[in-house]
């Protein structure tokens, strides 16, 4: 292991090392930090001048459900799930048989096409946005969560591809061949021998797409307009319009914008890290 | 289920060709998707470029003069090689993130108690979005009750306006982009780590090898998946900024903070105006550097997929 183990160093090395932990952590987050104190001070706080001290009063709950009851957010949330949760099923049906026919198959156009997907998955937003703005009007899908989704589902099937090709070359190949010679269609090698093996890239690529979606600002801007569409990245500075310079209000807003994935990463994190490092292991 | 294969005459054609059309099958919604909304639009924004329209009535074909009024910054004075010199910035500052990145996976590499727990607080910054690491981060910089400020306060540095400033303000914004990036090129690095092989460290050790050459030559070179992951998420990242400047400055002050894609996007969409063909040959010019980068990487993944 490297660095050396603290274990096998002095005793003051080891308490230096335990006490610097806390102490780094809480530098590396202080920004968030300050976001959360902010989120559960009163308003009198902010005009009296009492930014960083303890807040006078504790208004949590009163903060909080300003933002669920009094505001737009909860529909904002509401939009955000429903563009998300779709976008995840449809990207990953879509690249499990992209990624089985790229995995399994060789033909000669197998590694052009997978290159397609990679290279596609790299382009700047930006070349797209107006094509893909216009094809939206066009079919009566601009300010609407369908037509995001679809956006949606086709740009991370170039991630996915990547990910789930990659995931079925470790498969044992032996299994598909041994299915072969007892004569199992194609349709049913992927659907009962693959698909069920693939669990474990299904579930990382889920987590991650559904932290790739529902943070997703720039798509929202170009495609959506209104409070019946926009997602929550993009809804939250109409709600900061609303709550000008409340500042206990905003942090309380973006600390609720944020918590979904976060909720996801924490209790999805052995998935979620195994898709991120996914080939930075050999 | 072992009758058919044995039978070939009595097999219908597509029983017999099912190999060789399979992949097709299994690949056409994909492709149909990634063709429409992917492939191409590229083309369209490339042949976009050469047209003059405002997104609703007749296009104008006006040739290279979108290009050409970009060059010579005919139309926004200052704004194309401002943002140009800031996606350069953003390109070399971004890359921080990578040395950060390992120093603090180095830092973490341990199993002490509650380890495992450090290490998911220290990833947290990457899983929220972007939009709310900008909103934390104007906050952090505000002039009058910034935290930052606050903190220069106390050793008695006067308060510095880094969003109002266009000398910092580019320093600014990706500091806040280093903050989630950084912790993703930890837990590459992290992970790399861990499947660092523990026989070749004690040879090391054996050699006399430790600290700085220990990590340059034995940890650094087994770290190299990682290490090239880590460059290409932050590449990619760094040209595709466009969130944290949306957030934080709009592009200000006095258009000192954009860069390519929120350039085009403010030409295209925002209110000066919905000169669609002028933001594509923006879009082109950032799709062109983009593309040196995915030469590149498409290059090694070749290398290596023929390697194998």
């Amino acid at each position: 292991m490297f660095p050396k183990p603290i274990e096998k160093q002095s005793q003051a090395a080891q308490v230096a090392y335990k006490s610097l932990l806390p102490v780094a952590l809480a530098f590396w987050l202080a920004p968030l930090l300050a976001v959360a104190l902010f989120s559960v001070k009163p308003d009198a706080d902010f005009t009296s001048g009492n930014y960083w001290g303890l807040p006078s009063s504790f208004e949590g709950a009163a903060n909080y459900g300003q933002v669920f009851f009094n505001s737009d957010m909860p529909r904002y949330l509401l939009n955000s799930f429903m563009i998300t949760v779709p976008t995840v099923i449809g990207a990953v049906a879509l690249s499990a048989m992209t990624g089985f026919a790229l995995g399994i198959y060789k033909f000669r156009a197998n590694l052009w096409i997978f290159f397609m997907f990679v290279a596609g998955n790299f382009v700047p937003f930006q070349i797209l946005m107006v094509p893909v703005r216009d094809l939206t009007l066009e079919l009566g899908l601009y300010n609407t969560k369908t037509g995001l989704v679809l956006f949606h589902v086709a740009f991370q099937t170039g991630f996915c591809t990547l990910f789930m090709r990659n995931f079925i070359r470790a498969l044992p190949f032996e299994l598909i061949e041994a299915a072969r010679v007892e004569g199992v269609s194609e349709w049913r090698i992927f659907w009962y021998v693959v698909l069920p093996l693939m669990k474990p890239a299904l579930a990382a690529l889920s987590v991650l797409i559904f932290t790739f979606i529902w943070n997703d600002y720039f798509w929202a801007v170009v495609l959506t307009q209104g409070i019946e569409s926009q997602p929550v990245t993009a809804g939250i500075t109409s709600f900061n319009a609303q709550f000008r310079a409340a500042y206990h209000l905003m942090s309380a807003g973006s600390i609720v914008a944020a918590l979904p994935p976060v909720a996801m990463f924490f209790l999805m994190q052995r998935h979620f890290i195994a898709g991120l490092t996914l080939g930075a292991v050999k | 289920m072992t009758v058919s294969s044995d039978i070939p005459d009595t097999e219908s054609w597509f029983h017999r060709n099912q190999q060789r059309i399979a992949p097709w099958l299994f690949l056409a919604p994909g492709i149909l998707f990634f063709a429409v909304y992917v492939i191409a639009p590229v083309f369209q924004s490339f042949n976009l470029s050469l047209y003059e329209w405002d997104g609703l009535g007749e296009k104008t074909y006006v040739g290279m003069r979108n290009y050409e009024d970009l060059y010579w910054e005919y139309v926004d004075r200052d704004a194309f090689f401002t943002s140009l010199k800031n996606n350069v910035m953003w390109l070399f500052l971004y890359l921080l993130a990578i040395p950060a990145g390992l120093f603090i996976a180095l830092f973490l590499n341990q199993t002490v108690r509650g380890i495992r727990i450090y290490k998911s607080l220290f990833f947290f910054p990457f899983v929220i979005s972007q939009v709310v690491v900008g909103l934390v981060f104007t906050w952090f910089y505000d002039p009058n009750f910034g935290l930052l400020n606050t903190m220069l306060g106390w050793i008695g540095m006067g308060p510095i306006n880094v969003l109002g400033n266009e000398h910092l303000v580019t320093y600014g914004i990706v500091a806040a982009g280093l903050w989630p990036q950084t912790a993703y090129c930890m837990i590459l690095y992290l992970t790399g780590l861990n499947a660092v092989d523990p026989e070749q460290i004690e040879a090391g050790r054996l050699d006399g090898a430790k600290g700085w050459s220990m990590l340059w030559n034995i940890i650094l070179p087994q770290l190299r998946p990682a290490t090239f992951i880590a460059f290409v998420v932050t590449i990619i990242g760094a040209l595709r900024s466009f969130d944290l400047i949306s957030i934080m400055t709009q592009g200000g002050p006095f258009g000192s903070s954009r860069v390519l894609a929120y350039y085009m996007f403010e030409v295209a969409l925002s209110e000066y105006g919905f000169r669609m063909g002028y933001g594509a040959a923006i879009a082109v010019v950032l799709f062109l550097i983009m593309l040196c980068f995915i030469t590149y990487f498409l290059w090694s993944m070749y290398r290596e997929e023929k390697g194998h």
